[in-house]
């Protein structure tokens, strides 16, 4: 792993106590020394009480049994994980989530570095970057399930676009195909994750040092050359961040599947869903097992390309 | 005059792009425009085009309690939610950013389990908080295990921002305050909160709306009584008339509003820091 963790500035001083005051300020300088531990604390208590126990406790759960009106039977077995890897159905579940993973990636990949391109390159004034950012960025702070649900006038039976496609003769009868299917989903997911590319990648470009793409320019580079051979590669850590973030968040999505699938399309969070929806939950734990590993080695290949905390 | 010239040599990329920019705008707010639109429909209003008349029939639907679930419940509970997951995102994110510019035990695995937490799918975070309650035997309620959740949802939004805020933190305001005999709690309180104040108001925005918001991390954590994105998702599986689009279309609103509140906040404080900010050039 190439990553790794500095602090961001040289670590400030601390008055240091000296002379005859020394003894009075020992205690706070013990005070000064406990500090950063107790201004974290809080973060840190909400992680493990919320987060990493509770992760813990889905591996542990995985090995359990149940039965119908007994959630959680502590024992330790195989059989959840027998079940998940036993059944066909989980490999074809796999394979549509990868599948969704892999078009959603590359289609918000294409269409977040070129409107980030556009936006630190091509607009020039920094308000206008500004605006037309934020522009963007507004529907990110709004409700996702409003935002999905707003395609379903649109992409009906009786929607807007299957009337333009009967009212200008380009089909003759509605299309079915374009609500409640896994190109309703996909769409979905573009409309919701598009912004998670662009800001990273943008972030990254508005750190390109100015002077080479002039210096390219004053060579005689074309503006596709200086795209593909400095922008490109120096926007490589944002392209990272944001592919953790699609690829993330399209692997454990459940909810743009459920509403825009209409129970037509599998995913595998929507699985896990369905067998929490049964109150099964070792069989559901095993399985958020099987796609936490997914996810991770996912996550980690991408994070070699990349220190996040240096993009901050 | 670099712009003017500028101006003139505008490459044709610059169209396409700028087209492809106008297209996108218009794919991010067009169904959102839709909805709100379908919701000023008459009474007759069915959930697609053509509108059937122009009334706020809908919305006042919303207010008569027999025609839709829990929905106000739901709204004051995920009111009430946003509300204390931002306080608390602000409170602890701060903190940490502070504990953060020093270098401490435990500080790189804290950032990673934060990143951990960010990219870890939704629906097993809220497994195992679901998990945990069960197994411990305690009721889950939207103002405990869900509470929780959104909060490994919104505080690593906040630590990412307070460490970019941080980073760009000039520690020499800091020092000075000190030479001039400021306590430690006296320099953050009037010399770095007040610098950071606009990154403040960014974490309480994320804060609340992606706590109002959130739906995976909440599904299996919040208990018998929803918040309102999963009364939402509930209602629109068997909706049959507009109200649902009334219900979203105020929500939205909502959102815009806390979206531009939180940006004249930021306008503001800008504004006022350039006004009374700095006395460099104002001697005679």
């Amino acid at each position: 792993m190439t990553v790794s963790y500095e602090a961001p500035h040289p670590v400030l001083t601390r008055a240091e106590p000296q002379g005859p005051r020394a003894v009075r300020r020992s205690a706070a300088g013990r005070l000064t020394a406990i500090a950063p531990y107790l201004e974290a604390m809080p973060l840190a208590v909400v992680f493990f009480v919320f987060f990493a126990l509770p992760i813990v406790l889905v591996v542990v759960v995985s090995f359990f049994g149940y039965e119908t009106y007994r959630l959680l039977i502590p024992d330790f077995t195989f059989e959840n994980y027998r079940d998940v890897f036993s059944e066909a159905v989980t490999y074809r579940t796999y394979l549509i989530t990868l599948e969704f993973c892999a078009i959603v990636w590359a289609i918000t990949v294409v269409l977040g570095f070129l409107i980030a391109y556009f936006l630190a390159f091509q607009v020039r004034s920094a308000t206008w970057q500004i605006v037309l950012l934020l522009l963007c960025t507004i529907p990110f702070w709004t409700s996702i399930v409003i935002r999905m649900i707003a395609w379903i006038p649109l992409l009906g039976r009786n929607g807007l676009v299957n009337r333009l496609l009967v009212g200008t003769h380009v089909t003759g009868m509605p299309q079915e195909w374009l609500l409640y299917s896994e190109f309703a989903v996909i769409l979905g997911y573009v409309h919701l994750y598009a912004l998670t590319m662009i800001v990273p990648i943008f972030n990254s470009m508005m750190r390109i040092d100015h002077s080479l793409i002039e210096a390219a320019n004053d060579a005689g580079a074309s503006t596709w050359q200086v795209m593909r051979t400095i922008i490109l590669p120096l926007s490589k850590p944002g392209i990272a961040i944001g592919s953790i973030f699609v690829i993330a968040m399209v692997m454990g999505d459940f909810v743009t599947v459920d509403v825009l699938g209409g129970g037509q399309v599998a995913s595998v969070g929507k699985q896990i869903a369905t067998q929490l929806s049964y109150l099964q939950f070792p069989p559901a734990a095993a399985t958020a097992m099987v796609l936490l590993v997914a996810v991770i080695a996912m996550v980690a290949l991408l994070v070699r390309i990349v220190d996040i905390r240096k993009e901050l | 005059m670099l712009a003017a010239t500028a101006r003139t040599s505008r490459p044709p990329i610059f169209w396409v792009l700028a087209l492809l920019f106008g297209a996108f705008v218009l794919f991010l707010y067009g169904p959102i425009a839709t909805i709100v639109m379908l919701a000023f429909q008459g009474p007759e209003g069915g959930l697609v085009f053509p509108m059937n008349g122009l009334s706020l029939h809908w919305f006042g639907e919303l207010f008569r309690p027999q025609s839709i679930g829990d929905i106000w419940g739901s709204f004051d509970r995920s009111i009430g939610l946003g509300a204390i997951v931002m306080v608390l995102t602000v409170l602890f994110s701060l903190l940490a950013g502070l504990a953060f510019r020093h270098r401490f035990r435990g500080s790189s695995a804290l950032f990673y389990i934060a990143v951990a937490s960010l990219v870890m799918p939704s629906i097993v975070v809220s497994l195992g908080i679901g998990s945990m309650f069960e197994m411990l035997g305690f009721e889950r309620h939207w103002y405990s295990s869900a509470l929780g959740a959104h909060l490994t949802w919104t505080l690593p939004f906040g630590l990412l921002i307070m460490l970019a805020v941080f980073n760009r933190f000039n520690p020499a305001y800091e020092e000075a305050a000190r030479d001039l005999g400021a306590s430690s709690w006296q320099s953050v309180r009037h010399v770095v909160v007040p610098i950071i104040a606009p990154s403040l108001v960014g974490v309480a925005l994320f804060g609340f709306t992606l706590s109002y918001d959130e739906i995976a991390r909440t599904s299996q954590s919040v208990g018998a009584l929803n918040t309102l994105p999963l009364e939402l998702q509930a209602m629109q599986t068997n909706a049959t008339t507009p109200v649902i689009y009334a219900l979203g279309a105020m929500t939205t609103g909502l959102s815009f509003a806390v979206i531009g509140t939180a940006l004249l906040a930021v306008l503001v404080v800008r504004r006022r820091r350039a006004r009374f900010g700095s006395d460099s050039g104002k001697a005679v």
